[in-house]
């Protein structure tokens, strides 16, 4: 009889990350280094830089909490995600925060257990297609095929908007934006559609610009903004804050260049609270009292951080509308420092 | 086994179990049996407690819950009130669809790769070999983006074939055109070919499921089946005839008379023609249409696994011993007759159990498809739904699930193949 042993080995490959023990903020003070998901490329809002940096409108509010939590707004490592692998990414904790113009809905606050802390932009979903084809309207489509990023809310937006006007479409599920680019570029459909901002972000970046249209459409309402984990309520405080300081900041005219002189001079309460000179609103979220002063200075309000990553000044040229401050007739609104 | 050593003769001590064989490998197994349990549990304990400290449960009632998306190609009708669950069949059959088709082609490819790779012919042996080593050593996922580059960045758009009046009075073309009689079209979305249609229709059962089976098609396919029927009847007498009196009766027209009569007799008679593709605004309506995704999805995985199962072939054939070609040339046999009659059938025994792995390799290879936005079983379930809904661990189990019974089925009916052409011994 041959007498043969097997040694089974056990392959230990864990399902999820180990058991969530220490708070998220305790783990990016130990680990000296946020983590944070962004889109993997649309320009303006998060795309590598020449030096392959990111840089855009959402990495800012990556900067700002990590300039807030760990005093330097470079100590970020960005994690880029498709729309398809976000929502897992960070419910797993492979990232600590998502700023990858995500729309708050209400399952996904629920039913995926993420806390959206934040709107960063108003945004709506909007209808892309090539001047040729001569059409005017959304409600033109009939018939066309339409390249939708897959994971989206976007694509769930197209089948409604379709089935209540009644008309017929074919999509292709494309994984992220660059494909989505590429497929309408060379025509493998009539329309690419996703929120309005992503389209005038791809827009500027496409050869033949001139030659492309965005329908006047917009579909529905996609609030985009920075989503943490569902339960660590101290780490989702810690993003929301760091990010209205950006908001607060505009409203009362505190910039990147104003910051010390308006900190030396300031009598207004609401700007000292905000710029820590009075109360002790770092030590209520576990920070210092420095954390919005920092997160401005790191990135600038919010209406620069606009204006240097998607303004009218840049080649992407969105305008303010519905994210302008309230006292200006949009819809960014800074709870109170208080 | 002449010698065995004397018996204890004391009782059981603790340390047999190690150093007595008669103890040692139930001891090893006992070890090992409790570590893998012991490692199960960990693993399902682990999922347990992180869903707990997530407070999401464990259920698949989200699979009764309205889907709300659409899918470009579907086999049975869908529409985006349909359920998850609907969703997920629809990715399945797109699955199978793709999977059943690539392992017929890639077996015919391969086949003939193979067998021409041993050819005399030099240079026919060459390409071959660059055909074999050039599909085979690059990976998959890259030829199946090549695939859907090429078909939808090298032909035209659907508007370029549109051909207005306007157009006819000032004496232009329209870029492109469509080939064999206006029959085919091939855009860069997909390729358009003329269905047959019937005008007169029979009606359509509607199958549980909410699928439709048109009558028609049932009528000529049962049509199809008689004619097949008779003909082997007719085969059947002509060999009696000719084993009784050594003179075969003239089939010849017969044959295509009882094959295609009645089927054309029926089709003729239920108003066939063809439903040609036409251009309207943004695509062509009208026939059939395969998107890109799927054909490219197909060309690949075909090309890519017959580069596998040609050397699969080739290595059954020259298992067989020259001998066995030579005694078959001796007997008079041409070598087509020889490859046919006595070759691949001894071949196929060496063939099939590795070609098994391949047609698996394929169907699980499938699960690439969302690289040309192709919606199987991956895109559905494991892409949109479990985006959609939220259940990582749920889709992510299921899809294991499928993609195992899918294999174990193939594997099963395979190795039943396997058995029925194996070496009968007596």
């Amino acid at each position: 009889m041959k007498q043969s042993v097997f040694f089974g080995s056990l392959v230990m490959a864990g399902l999820v990350a180990g058991v969530a023990g220490a708070s998220t903020l305790d783990e990016v003070k130990a680990r000296g280094e946020l983590i944070c998901g962004v889109n993997p490329g649309l320009t303006g809002f998060a795309a590598p830089d020449a030096n392959g940096n990111y840089q855009g409108f959402d990495v800012a509010v990556c900067k700002a909490v990590a300039a807030a939590v760990l005093g330097d707004p470079m100590k970020v490592k960005y994690v880029p995600l498709t729309g398809e692998t976000r929502f897992t990414a960070l419910a797993s904790g492979e990232v600590d925060m998502l700023s990858r113009n995500s729309t708050w809905t209400f399952s996904r606050d629920t039913e995926l257990a993420l806390d959206f802390v934040a709107v960063n932009y108003y945004d709506g979903q909007g209808f892309m297609v090539h001047k040729e084809l001569g059409v005017s309207s959304a409600k033109e489509l009939e018939g066309a095929t339409i390249c939708v990023q897959t994971g989206t809310t976007t694509e769930m937006n197209l089948a409604d908007f379709f089935k209540a006007n009644n008309m017929t479409y074919t999509p292709v599920n494309i994984a992220d934006d660059a494909e989505g680019q590429q497929r309408f570029l060379a025509g493998a459909c009539d329309s690419y559609t996703t929120d309005a901002s992503g389209l005038a972000a791809s827009r500027a970046t496409m050869p033949n610009a001139d030659d492309i249209v965005i329908l006047p459409e917009i579909i529905s309402k996609e609030p985009l903004g920075p989503a943490v984990r569902h339960g660590d309520n101290n780490w989702g405080d810690i993003v929301r804050w760091s990010f209205y300081a950006l908001v607060e900041a505009e409203e009362y005219g505190v910039t990147k260049a104003n910051l010390e002189e308006v900190a030396a001079s300031t009598q207004n309460p609401e700007i000292r609270r905000l710029l820590g000179l009075e109360g002790d609103m770092g030590a209520k979220i576990g920070l210092d009292n420095d954390f919005a002063k920092r997160a401005i200075l790191a990135v600038g309000n919010y209406g620069e951080v606009f204006e240097a990553n998607i303004g009218a000044g840049t080649s992407i040229g969105l305008a303010r509308g519905l994210n302008a401050q309230w006292t200006q007739g949009g819809l960014m609104y800074a709870p109170p420092f208080r | 086994m002449t010698l065995a050593s004397d018996p204890p003769k004391d009782g059981f001590r603790l340390s047999m179990l190690i150093y007595d064989t008669r103890f040692r490998s139930v001891t090893i197994q006992v070890i090992v049996l409790v570590l893998f349990l012991a490692g199960l549990f960990w693993l399902l304990n682990n999922a347990y407690v992180n869903l707990e400290a997530k407070g999401k449960d464990f259920n698949f009632s989200f699979l009764w819950t309205r889907a709300g998306y659409d899918i470009a190609q579907t086999l049975i009708p869908y529409t985006n009130d349909d359920t998850h669950m609907r969703a997920l069949i629809e990715g399945l059959l797109n699955t199978l669809l793709v999977s059943v088709l690539g392992c017929i082609c890639a077996t015919i490819l391969g086949v003939f790769v193979g067998v021409l790779r041993l050819s005399h012919n030099w240079l026919v042996a060459r390409i071959m070999t660059v055909f074999v080593e050039t599909f085979r050593n690059i990976p998959l996922l890259l030829w199946i983006l090549l695939m859907g580059t090429i078909l939808s960045e090298t032909r035209p758009s659907p508007r370029d074939f549109r051909f207005t009046e306007a157009m006819q009075a000032a004496g232009e073309t329209p870029k492109a055109s469509m080939w064999l009689f206006d029959t085919i079209a091939v855009t860069n979305r997909g390729t358009n070919v003329a269905a047959p249609a019937f005008s007169n229709s029979l009606g359509e059962v509607v199958l549980p499921g909410n699928i439709p089976v048109s009558l028609n098609a049932l009528a000529l396919f049962a049509v199809l089946a008689a004619s097949f029927w008779g003909w082997r009847r007719l085969m059947a007498r002509a060999k009696a005839v000719q084993e009784a009196t050594g003179t075969r009766p003239a089939t010849w027209w017969q044959t295509p008379l009882i094959l295609l009569g009645p089927v054309v007799a029926v089709s003729l008679g239920l108003g066939f023609h063809l439903d040609y593709p036409v251009i309207t605004r943004f695509d062509f309506t009208g026939g059939f249409q395969m998107l890109h995704s799927f054909t490219a999805l197909l060309i690949a995985l075909t090309i890519y696994t017959s580069a596998f199962i040609a050397e699969i072939v080739r290595a059954g054939i020259l298992a067989i011993s020259k001998g066995q070609t030579e005694a078959a040339y001796a007997l008079g046999l041409r070598p087509g007759r020889t490859m046919n009659l006595v070759i691949l059938p001894q071949a196929l025994r060496v063939i099939v159990p590795p070609l098994i792995s391949q047609y698996l390799n394929l169907t699980k290879n499938s699960s690439l498809a969302i690289a040309v936005s192709y919606m199987d079983l991956r895109g559905t379930l494991g892409g949109i739904t479990l985006n959609q809904t939220g259940r990582e661990l749920e889709c992510m189990l299921l899809m294991m699930l499928i993609y195992l019974t899918i294999s174990l089925v193939i594997s099963s009916v395979m190795n039943l193949y396997n058995k029925s052409i194996k070496l009968k011994e007596r």
